[in-house]
């Protein structure tokens, strides 16, 4: 909604919002308390000064097995949330604003059911014992550019300089065609169908390094493009022929901008699973924080993004402690009430 | 909204599968409707002649009381005993039609929804559901009643007895412990696990192990069947641990010990780790005594105290 009401007035008029410190160190911080917290908090109770000393200095009181708890378990793990959550809600933002849809997520173009299907393929037609224990990511990986890039072909083909319109009902055909085909393959094998659920479920539980690794490049990547793009996306929000006259090429930095989101969520879910909500819900709290700006916003989306998701994570693993809840069921059970705070605080 | 409906349902799908011996458990909604009209009047008169069932275990409890020559169709994850008539049936999903083609006298099942049975009554078919059993003696049960609904009382008799005088056998054998050893009973990959209310947990407790699972399921919220977090693995460090995913999941003691944090583990260390059949280990039907006793040869060598 909030891009929607964007004014018509050319942006760079109206926006002279800068990333102030202020925020910037606001959302440092929101990242160094969560990733304290969830390194000191979990199942097993870590002393938080030791921990602290051990991951500072590397000379502390802790036993062998704290230290394998921290450092082979509970560190990945807040890492890789971070990472996750980072590139889901940097995504998100770069779709709001690329397509001026206050509500594209970073499954819009249909990367979700993309990587789903992708996943149930592998699932079901390798043997356990012949999987690499990276086939799935990478199945979800290639799911997810896949129908990402048919949605493209497709959203582009009947415009002339395709319209965002029909770009994301180009998403919208490709995400229920292919959720169809994975539903089906899905249920013609009851043997697999557990995992593939465990997986579809979105979990950062049987996070290790190995996913760390696996998804910093690409998140690197589409941080980069994305935050070198962040201008251009304030340009865009005012539509396409006034950013055209502002001596922008919509086009050629829309492709850029879905590119490298697609290709964050891509690598995100590949490691994830499907991890609902993050992408809609903190662009736009950020947004109703801090106002419309893009410039403010996609790099505060990566900075509050990563905060929450190791802080929802942090619920889900503790919570029920020493059981396990899925995370996906948490970032949806306190993303959507606090959002709707945040929305109606800011209409005051 | 698509992503947490989605997730919604799977949530629901992965807990009823979560241990395919939870379906039966929460299967509330079809057994209270099905289970007493069948067996008391197919234990009369007309033996059945034409029987399908739709239950792995039923599958394998009906062969083991001699009533295989009598199943005409099997669903498609039975696969014991060997040779036993596969369909392309399935209990998860019951297709009404496909089960009446092949016009069966006794359909068995551990749950079907309210209109299958409906509809299988109307085509005259006896329908009698074996939910998943939650102790041994449910097991006996279930033996008894198929093989009095099947015409084969006696040998249903004998084959109770037998399991009883097996895990009695196996239960002597069972060493006095001062401190009973710890286990984790692994249902997936993703660290899905059995408390000790569950119908393989009470194996374990009679096997004299202690399970590190029921911490995280203290007052049954999570219906026996929690997902642990791998820190209270790790710190527990369980004497044992049970793989009850190695051909689902692919799960082996190589593939448990290259786990983050796993290597450590003194199962890992000392070779405690233990690959079952996944098949027995989720099944409640006869086999269940083989059960018993891997877990209780495996975990004999441990000195006593």
């Amino acid at each position: 909604m909030a891009v929607a009401a964007a004014p018509s007035v050319p942006a760079p008029l109206v926006r002279v919002a800068r990333l102030r410190a202020g925020w910037l160190a606001a959302g440092s911080a929101a990242v160094a308390v969560a990733v304290v917290t969830g390194v000191c908090f979990g199942t097993v109770a870590l002393p938080a000064g030791e921990v602290v000393r051990e991951l500072l200095w590397f000379d502390s009181a802790l036993t062998d097995t704290q230290r394998t708890v921290l450092w082979q378990i509970r560190l990945p793990r807040v890492v890789l949330g971070l990472l996750v959550g980072s590139t889901l809600a940097v995504s998100g933002a770069s779709y709001q604003g690329t397509f001026r849809n206050p509500l594209a997520d970073p499954y819009l173009l249909g990367a979700a059911s993309g990587a789903g299907l992708g996943v149930t393929f592998v699932i079901v037609n390798l043997a356990e014992g012949s999987r690499t224990p990276l086939g799935a990511p990478a199945a979800a990986f290639l799911g997810a550019l896949v129908a990402v890039g048919l949605t493209y072909l497709l959203g582009m083909a009947g415009t002339a300089r395709g319209s965002t319109a029909s770009l994301i009902l180009a998403g919208v055909a490709v995400s229920t065609f292919l959720t169809a085909v994975q539903t089906y393959v899905q249920q013609r094998n009851q043997d697999t169908i557990r995992e593939v659920y465990n997986w579809i479920l979105g979990r950062l539980t049987t996070a290790g390094w190995r996913e760390v690794l696996l998804i910093l490049p690409y998140a690197a990547v589409s941080w980069t493009v994305l935050l070198v793009h962040r201008r251009s996306l304030d340009v865009l929000a005012v539509g396409d022929d006034e950013a055209s006259s502002l001596g922008l090429h919509a086009r050629r930095t829309r492709l850029a901008v879905v590119i490298a989101a697609s290709l964050g969520t891509a690598a995100a879910v590949s490691v994830s699973g499907l991890i609902a909500f993050v992408g809609i819900i903190v662009p736009h709290t950020v947004r109703l924080l801090v106002g419309g700006s893009y410039r403010v916003i996609v790099p505060l989306s990566i900075l509050f993004g990563g905060a929450f998701l190791v802080l929802t994570d942090l619920i889900a693993r503790t919570v029920a402690s020493p059981a396990e809840i899925p995370i996906g069921v948490v970032t949806a059970f306190l993303g959507a009430p606090f959002f709707v705070l945040v929305l109606r605080a800011s209409k005051r | 909204m698509f992503n947490t409906r989605r997730a919604a349902l799977a949530v629901t799908c992965s807990l009823v599968l979560g241990g395919l011996a939870a379906c039966g458990d929460d299967g509330a909604d079809t057994s209270e409707t099905g289970d007493p009209p069948a067996s008391s009047d197919a234990g009369g008169g007309d033996l059945p002649e034409r029987i399908v069932s739709l239950s792995p275990t039923a599958t394998e409890m009906l062969y083991a009381v001699g009533a295989g020559d009598q199943v005409v169709a099997v669903d498609d994850q039975s696969d014991f005993p060997e040779g036993v008539p596969v369909s392309e049936l399935s209990g998860f999903e019951p297709n009404l039609e496909a089960i009446i083609g092949y016009e069966p006298d006794l359909v068995v099942a551990d749950a079907l929804p309210d209109d299958v049975v409906t509809g299988l009554e109307a085509a005259d078919a006896d329908v009698l559901l074996l939910p998943a059993a939650a102790t041994l003696e449910d097991t006996y049960d279930q033996l008894a009643e198929l093989a009095v609904a099947t015409g084969h009382e006696d040998e249903g008799a004998e084959v109770v007895a037998g399991m009883r005088a097996d895990i009695d056998e196996i239960l002597a054998s069972v060493p006095d412990r001062v401190v009973a050893p710890t286990y984790y009973h692994e249902l997936d990959d993703t660290l899905y696990t059995v408390t000790s209310s569950t119908f393989i947990g009470e194996l374990y407790t009679m096997a004299g192990l202690e399970n590190i699972g029921d911490a995280a399921d203290p007052d049954g919220t999570f219906g026996g069947y929690p997902q642990l977090s791998a820190e209270h693995i790790v710190t527990t460090d369980p004497d044992f641990v049970f793989l009850a995913d190695v051909e689902c999941c692919g799960q082996n003691a190589e593939a448990l010990a290259g786990r983050p944090g796993f290597a450590g583990l003194s199962a890992v260390v000392e070779g405690h780790v233990v690959e079952l059949d996944d098949d027995i280990a989720s099944r409640w039907g006869p086999r269940v005594v083989d059960l018993f006793r891997t877990i209780v040869e495996a975990t004999a060598g441990l000195p006593v105290g």
